[in-house]
């Protein structure tokens, strides 16, 4: 008979998730009922409330949780806690796909823009791997460095191709990161984002020894190649998916996964709900702040992530020299 | 090992021939650069009053370029000395992005009014100032850090450039339309219509900023082998680096004023320099760096724009290449 060691936790402990996850809750309601439209008033108010709000938190919720752990795994497959897709410019690859689909195929649906974008990712995401390979020197920093050059080269070119095809306004509205277009109809492919996220549960324990390098991988038993290329998939999934249906939610993905460990530690499967839980909040708060700062109009998402992460992103880095 | 004692210093003697020759040749394709976006396709006989008419106008263009290219080059190599190393510059630590910051939040907070209140000189002067001030406040206690490594420098640069580009965005969008008209009239000038008025301000400006520069050129020499030799051999170094960071301030400042932001212009440009000046004094490298500035920003500006006839592109393709190459050398040197 297998004894388990009995739990270490304490009841504070085991009430901390639940606890969270309703105030996580308690913000995704406030998030609801937030905007220029009076639900309660007469007329459409309920009908209303289904086209537009609950797509558009739905859509936060989701494209929050996607990018935060999409953050997640690409730390820990590169071992490097700057990485994330708006620093490896997978995003920036994901925004090129998505403008050759439209130049090439005007009339394409949703869906080929999405397979276009997430392609165009992998593809982004690998060259990215592949360049991490030739680099003797890693140091942590030269590597978030490299991925934001190579976002900025990769942009662009981007632009370049928009500029020359006079379709720069609509590449600039398109990765705004911004909810304000989410309508009944808009946001339903973000779903397949939601797959991501619960294949990444299932596979976390796998890309964790993944990300020991290759040989402790091998001696594990794990497929170091195979793991490390779902991962890249996974990733590149939900940054094309959110892209196409968002646009670029920046550092995100780096801030949520490194406060996390900070404040519990580097289990990255028991890290792994409040990575999402994080990831949530912090956009939904985006977004509140973003829609109420100029009522009635918005200020994108992306903008105040921008301010916000920047500024986390400072905070580590320079607490990271203090300590070294 | 004798051989390589014995063997005779060519350095000078021989090389420096061929640094005049390269010197020529740039000053060569900087005249012609120049007189090519000048006369090119001009409407009109020479000589008649439509000609001149046309040639007046671009000699704004012409001179904004020039400007802009010395600025640049003359920053970026600055900034190298100060941080004694060759991969910061100061776009890509987001200086040209803080003086976007700063312009949009004066606007912000004062409205526009206070854009047209200090026109002319005193907004070069108070605008500069506060730039310089902030700057100096900000990016001298970032290199202050004595256990400061390179690479964090870096990384907090380049994303602070991110953040301020999101902080001015997000106040942008919270201006009132009008407002927001004329702050984008002044921050984002491109090569092709720049804002004459401000013109002779702007290189009044840099003028006494090169005068500065030229007759400090020798402690250049010693601050650039970094603080521990710049003290031993004598110099007040906190007071250098504060000084040239004060001087990298107003020149990015004049040079974002005149056509906005350009990441990796400044680096293409000085990287260059020091490859083709062969040497790392100032007398060389500087006005090396100047021409060579020139020469790209005005051969650039006349193909795209009399070849391709897409003359707003330059600043994209800038990005570009300049992008690539610092990826290069970024990977070079992460190999060593």
């Amino acid at each position: 008979m297998i004894v388990t060691a009995p739990s270490p936790r304490t009841l504070g402990h085991r009430l901390a998730l639940p606890a969270a996850t309703a105030g996580v809750t308690a913000l995704v309601v406030v998030s609801l009922f937030v905007g220029v439209y009076d639900i309660a008033g007469e007329g459409f108010g309920t009908e209303m409330f289904f086209i537009s709000r609950v797509p558009r938190t739905l859509a936060l919720v989701l494209a929050g949780c996607a990018m935060a752990v999409s953050g997640l795994i690409m730390q820990l497959l590169t071992q490097n806690r700057f990485v994330e897709p708006s620093t490896t410019g997978t995003s920036e690859w994901a925004a090129l796909g998505l403008l050759v689909t439209v130049l090439l195929a005007p009339t394409a649906p949703l869906i080929v823009r999405m397979v276009v974008a997430s392609v165009a990712a992998f593809v982004g995401t690998m060259i990215f791997i592949g360049i991490l390979r030739r680099i003797s020197l890693r140091s942590s920093l030269v590597v978030p460095l490299i991925g934001i050059m190579l976002g900025a080269v990769v942009s662009a070119f981007t632009t370049y191709l928009a500029v020359s095809t006079n379709s720069l306004q609509m590449l600039g509205t398109w990765f705004m990161g911004s909810f304000t277009s989410i309508v009944r109809g808009r946001y339903e492919v973000l779903w397949v984002v939601a797959i991501v996220v619960v294949l990444v549960f299932l596979s976390a324990d796998r890309i964790t020894v993944a990300g020991l390098g290759r040989d402790i991988a091998t001696t594990v038993g794990v497929d170091h190649t195979r793991v490390m290329l779902i991962g890249a998939g996974l990733v590149a999934v939900a940054t094309g998916v959110t892209t196409v249906v968002v646009g670029f939610l920046p550092f995100l993905g780096l801030v949520v996964p490194n406060l996390v460990s900070m404040w519990r530690g580097d289990n990255a499967r028991a890290n792994l709900p409040w990575v999402c839980l994080g990831g949530v909040a912090i956009v939904v708060v985006c977004d509140i702040v973003g829609r109420v700062i100029r009522m009635p109009f918005e200020v994108p998402v992306s903008m105040i992530l921008g301010v916000v992460g920047s500024a986390v992103f400072i905070t580590l880095l320079l607490r990271m020299r203090a300590r070294a | 090992m004798p051989e390589v004692l014995t063997r005779p210093a060519p350095a000078l003697a021989l090389r420096r021939p061929r640094i005049a020759l390269r010197f020529g040749i740039l000053a060569l394709v900087v005249i012609v650069a120049a007189v090519g976006v000048l006369t090119w396709n001009v409407p009109g006989e020479p000589g008649s009053r439509a000609f001149w008419l046309a040639v007046n106008l671009r000699v704004v263009s012409v001179a904004t370029i020039a400007l802009v290219a010395c600025c640049q080059a003359v920053a970026t190599v600055l900034f190298h000395t100060a941080t004694a190393n060759r991969i910061l510059t100061p776009s890509i630590m987001g200086f040209d992005a803080l003086y976007v910051v700063m312009q949009t939040a004066l606007v912000f907070f004062f409205g526009s009014a206070a854009l047209s209140a200090t026109d002319g000189l005193l907004k070069v002067v108070v605008q500069s100032a506060l730039m310089v001030g902030f700057a100096t406040l900000l990016y001298g206690w970032l290199f202050a850090g004595r256990r400061g490594n390179l690479h964090i420098m870096l990384l907090v640069g380049v994303v602070l450039g991110v953040g301020f580009g999101s902080l001015s965005t997000v106040m942008q969008r919270l201006l009132t339309p009008s407002d927001f008209d004329i702050l984008s009239a002044r921050l984002f000038g491109n090569l092709s219509n720049s804002d004459a008025e401000y013109l002779p301000w702007g290189a009044l400006v840099v003028a006494v900023v090169l005068v500065l520069v030229w007759r400090a050129r020798h402690r250049l020499d010693v601050l650039a082998l970094g603080r521990e030799a710049s003290v031993n051999l004598g110099l007040a170094y906190r007071r250098e680096v504060i000084g040239v960071l004060v001087l990298v301030a107003v020149l990015i400042s004049v040079s974002t004023t005149m056509v906005g932001p350009m990441t990796f212009f400044g680096f293409l440009v000085a990287t260059l320099a020091y490859q083709l000046a062969g040497s790392s004094q100032h007398r060389v490298v500087l006005p090396f760096a100047v021409l060579l500035g020139m020469a790209t920003l005005l051969g650039g500006y006349f193909v795209l724009r009399h070849v391709f006839y897409a003359a707003g592109m330059l600043s994209i393709i800038i990005e570009f290449v300049g992008g690539v190459f610092f990826l290069i050398y970024l990977l070079r040197k992460g190999s060593l």
